[in-house]
């Protein structure tokens, strides 16, 4: 059954703003489109930037990477602001009910001794190459070039920060504040960190923000985040630290999630061009082995003698992730 | 069981204290300097990061939360407002010229805003200012966004916001006002932009630019603008805090960062209140139902209020900038001026203008009793005898700018309001000009940067300003009518005069169909 309002109908002059007109045709828009091509200046800009005298505000040429049309570059999952908070204020909303639960209940009590420690060894540290991924992001949303990358990024850049929050709430849940000083010091000075935090650094003087985009997004994360939340996450859940896999949910979903946009992107970069090709595959490589050397030792703590087995097989999924995106890796 | 004795919930404030404490760390593989490479450049002297109050104490899932609660409330209204044919409920569609400005002028310096924040919040080494800037830079690209798809219902059916909102603020001369603002704070160093942005702009001018479009909206039926308007106050209210917070966290860190501070609110307030002149005109022309005159909004939010900030600051040293004394004598003219000189460039605008009539006359002389009457009404008298006897007047020449804050050279003397202001620099062997001893000032500290601008003018007379590919050697070339087509204005459709537009024809046409029955 169906009923039919009427409604005082008036033809309109157009359906939407001109360049989504050249771009899309002249029809309605969606709110991803309207908010987010083309509203980057291009083309005519007052002054040079005193931190960057040779280039213009916004500078193609900020990156190896070269694209005709930057708008190519588009999110898959659209987001806008309004999108993209909805969905995480869902994600967190679920997120917030198993810290709930966990701490009314005083389920990470229950947590077997060593699979806790773990955690704390592992994951909690695991904040601080939050907050460089947060840095990386940033720096994207900053120099990157189109909305449609540049957007997208900020709001990774701010998951990062939240992901970096829940991991600070999990280290707070397991040990209280005393965690986070341990996992600080064990950040700075610790063995098992040091490979890590050295990759990191390396990634924060990087000028290139394709070439970060590379490091950080396709290569570190698509390592570490299977390895913490789906290698580690099935090792607490099948050992009694089911409280832990609760509380990496929201990572959980997240990489997952994010992993898809990330692809999209590599994959458009990719097809675009040999060059872009080539210098994509190249960038994977190197960072390929970075990031393994720095996952090595975390991965031994977390693994013990799996660990090679578990990175061999990151790697290779790594692989063949890469390969379908169209990269020589 | 005793071992859950310790596990006392965390208070709001403790638990966000531990969220981002420790966070960042001192880098060793790689200098800090390479690390943040803006952190230094511009003479700041900041000794320690962990001073920094974060006035915000948002963690992300509650940033999260709450956000998308007023998206939700938001993207209703606006639905609403499409489904119903929500445009017909203004008190008039000549009102939607104020509306034009805004998503041409305002929205596209939010995006700037994005992205000079995400900037700001990658170059300081501190995380609580880094945190603070990025929440502003989410916050920014939210606004620009929302004012985009709040106008986008108005592109449907009216003239004037189809070029949306980028293409015209590179290229229409009153647009490099605002954008020459943006472009010049995000070429400077970090702290410099949150002095220009989150101190000047947010802080000290907010309550004269948003507030005002915003408060026009509510008095003129716009749901949609109106809608956004309250949906972004909390946010707007973060940034007030940020910028304030930002400028003492300076000014307590080193004594010697006082006089470059003192350097960038001197020139950042007259800055912006030379942007302020097309939000001046816009209340005081542009609104059918006003909200209050310029005057009065300058006197309430500047006198009353920024006195009252002036005078909190004057503990750390900060004194009133001196163009202060200037803008007492300006307050009486420039919306005006302003006016009068886009009723004489309406061909040239991407919206439409009128002259005022009889009973705003009479508003107007009433709300500027030492000067309308005596300087600007027989202007509009002289010009509505013209277009009465069919000689409408255009000024077919175009005029020069300010070289600081590019506005047309109509501002008049402080001490004469009978003639045009003119300052003059040298150099490097040429003259360049500007409006005002402000502008002068400005223009004399760094004349590397200014002698950069992109001057509109300049660049229509040097042929930069039409589409690619035009000769302007063929047979019958017209120059403006291709600046025109290069704006994407619309000639006769976007511009002219708001009487015999089309938006007056299809508004009276359309409101008709939704009340009447024939």
């Amino acid at each position: 059954m169906q009923i039919d309002l009427r409604t005082v109908a008036i033809k309109p002059l157009r359906h939407t703003f001109d360049h989504l007109v050249e771009r899309f045709g002249d029809k309605p828009a969606s709110r991803y489109q309207e908010g987010s091509y083309n509203i980057q200046q291009e083309h005519i800009f007052h002054y040079r930037p005193t931190w960057d005298a040779d280039r213009v505000l916004f500078d193609k040429k900020r990156t190896k990477i070269q694209m005709k049309d930057w708008y190519a570059l588009k999110d898959p999952r659209q987001y806008y602001y309004g999108a993209y908070t909805i969905a995480r204020a869902r994600q967190q909303d679920a997120a917030e009910s198993s810290f709930e639960m966990i701490e009314d209940r005083g389920l990470a009590e229950l947590i077997p001794a060593d699979l806790k420690q773990i955690a704390l060894d592992v994951l909690v540290p695991m904040r601080h190459v939050e907050w460089g991924g947060n840095m990386g992001n940033s720096y994207i949303t900053a120099y990157g070039y189109g909305t449609v990358i540049t957007q997208p990024c900020l709001y990774h850049a701010m998951d990062h920060l939240g992901v970096a929050q829940y991991l600070t709430r999990i280290g707070l849940v397991l040990d209280g504040p005393d965690a986070l000083d341990a996992a600080k010091d064990a950040w700075m000075s610790g063995a098992l960190w040091q490979p890590m935090r050295r990759h990191v650094e390396n990634m924060l003087v990087l000028d290139d923000w394709f070439e970060i985009f590379v490091a950080q997004n396709l290569v570190l994360e698509g390592l570490l985040n299977p390895m913490l939340y789906d290698y580690l996450d099935a090792e607490f859940s099948a050992k009694g630290g089911t409280a832990i896999s609760m509380m990496t949910r929201f990572m959980a979903e997240w990489s997952t999630e994010t992993a898809k946009w990330i692809d999209a992107q590599i994959k458009t970069a990719a097809a675009e061009s040999p060059e872009n090709k080539e210098q994509l595959g190249a960038w994977v490589k190197h960072y390929r082995s970075a990031t393994r050397e720095a996952l090595a030792p975390i991965a031994r703590r977390a693994f013990g003698d799996q660990a090679d087995d578990v990175l061999a097989d990151l790697v290779s999924e790594f692989n063949a992730r890469c390969a379908k995106l169209g990269l020589a890796v | 069981m005793d071992m859950k004795a310790n596990k006392k919930k965390l208070g709001l404030k403790e638990k966000y204290a531990h969220m981002t404490r420790g966070l960042d760390w001192q880098t060793t593989y790689q200098p800090m300097d390479k690390v943040f490479p803006q952190a230094t450049f511009e003479g700041i002297k900041i000794h320690d990061w962990e001073k920094w109050e974060d006035p915000f104490r948002l963690t992300m899932d509650a940033y999260w939360k709450y956000q998308a609660e007023k998206e939700r409330k938001l993207y209703a209204v606006l639905d609403a407002f499409a489904q119903n044919n929500g445009h017909l409920g203004i008190t008039d569609a000549r009102y939607l010229n104020a509306v034009k400005l805004f998503l041409t002028g305002i929205s596209p310096l939010e995006y700037v805003a994005h992205r000079g924040f995400a900037a700001a919040g990658r170059n300081f080494p501190g995380v609580g200012p880094r945190v603070a800037c990025l929440m502003q830079s989410i916050d920014e690209i939210r606004h620009a966004q929302t004012q985009i798809h709040a106008l986008s219902n108005y592109n449907k059916f009216y003239e004037g916001f189809h070029a949306g909102a980028a293409h015209q603020i590179e290229r229409i001369w009153y647009l490099s006002v605002p954008k020459s603002f943006f472009d010049d704070a995000f070429s400077a160093g970090p702290f410099e932009w949150m002095i220009a942005i989150g101190f000047s702009f947010e802080y000290v001018l907010t309550n004269l630019l948003f507030v005002p479009f915003m408060s026009g909206a509510a008095y003129n039926g716009d749901m949609a603008t109106v809608t956004f308007g309250f949906s972004a106050q909390s946010d707007e209210a973060r940034h007030m805090t940020l910028g304030l917070e930002c400028i003492k966290f300076m000014l307590e860190q080193d004594p010697d960062n006082l006089p470059i501070v003192q350097k960038w609110i001197d020139k950042w307030a007259w800055r912006g209140i030379r942007v302020l002149t097309l939000v001046g005109m816009m209340m005081d022309y542009m609104l059918p139902k006003r909200v209050m005159s310029w005057k009065e909004a300058w006197e309430i939010y500047f006198e009353q209020n920024g006195g009252a900030l002036f005078n909190d600051l004057a503990k750390y040293g900060i004194k009133v900038p001196d163009c202060i004394t200037q803008c007492t004598v300006d307050k009486e003219h420039i919306s005006h001026q302003a006016w009068c000189t886009f009723y004489q460039y309406a061909h040239a605008s991407a919206f439409h203008t009128w002259l005022p009539n009889a009973e705003e006359m009479d508003w107007l002389s009433a709300k500027y009793p030492n000067t309308f009457d005596k300087y600007y009404r027989p202007r509009y008298e002289q010009w509505r005898e013209m277009a009465d006897k069919g000689e409408r007047f255009y000024n077919n020449t175009l005029p020069m700018l300010c070289q600081v804050c590019q506005i047309p050279m109509v501002f008049t003397e402080p001490d004469d309001p009978s003639k045009i202001c003119y300052r003059e620099s040298d150099y490097q062997g040429e003259k360049y000009h500007t409006c005002s001893d402000g502008c002068k000032h400005i223009f004399d500290d760094e004349p590397e940067k200014y002698i950069q601008a992109w001057l509109p003018v300049h660049q229509i007379y040097q042929g930069n300003c039409w589409p690619e590919g035009t000769d302007p050697t063929a047979e019958g070339f017209d120059p403006m009518a291709k600046v025109l087509e290069w704006y994407h204005i619309e000639n006769g459709k976007d511009n002219l005069d708001y009487e015999g537009s089309g938006d007056q024809a299809n508004f009276a046409a359309w409101r008709g169909a939704a009340t009447q029955n024939t």
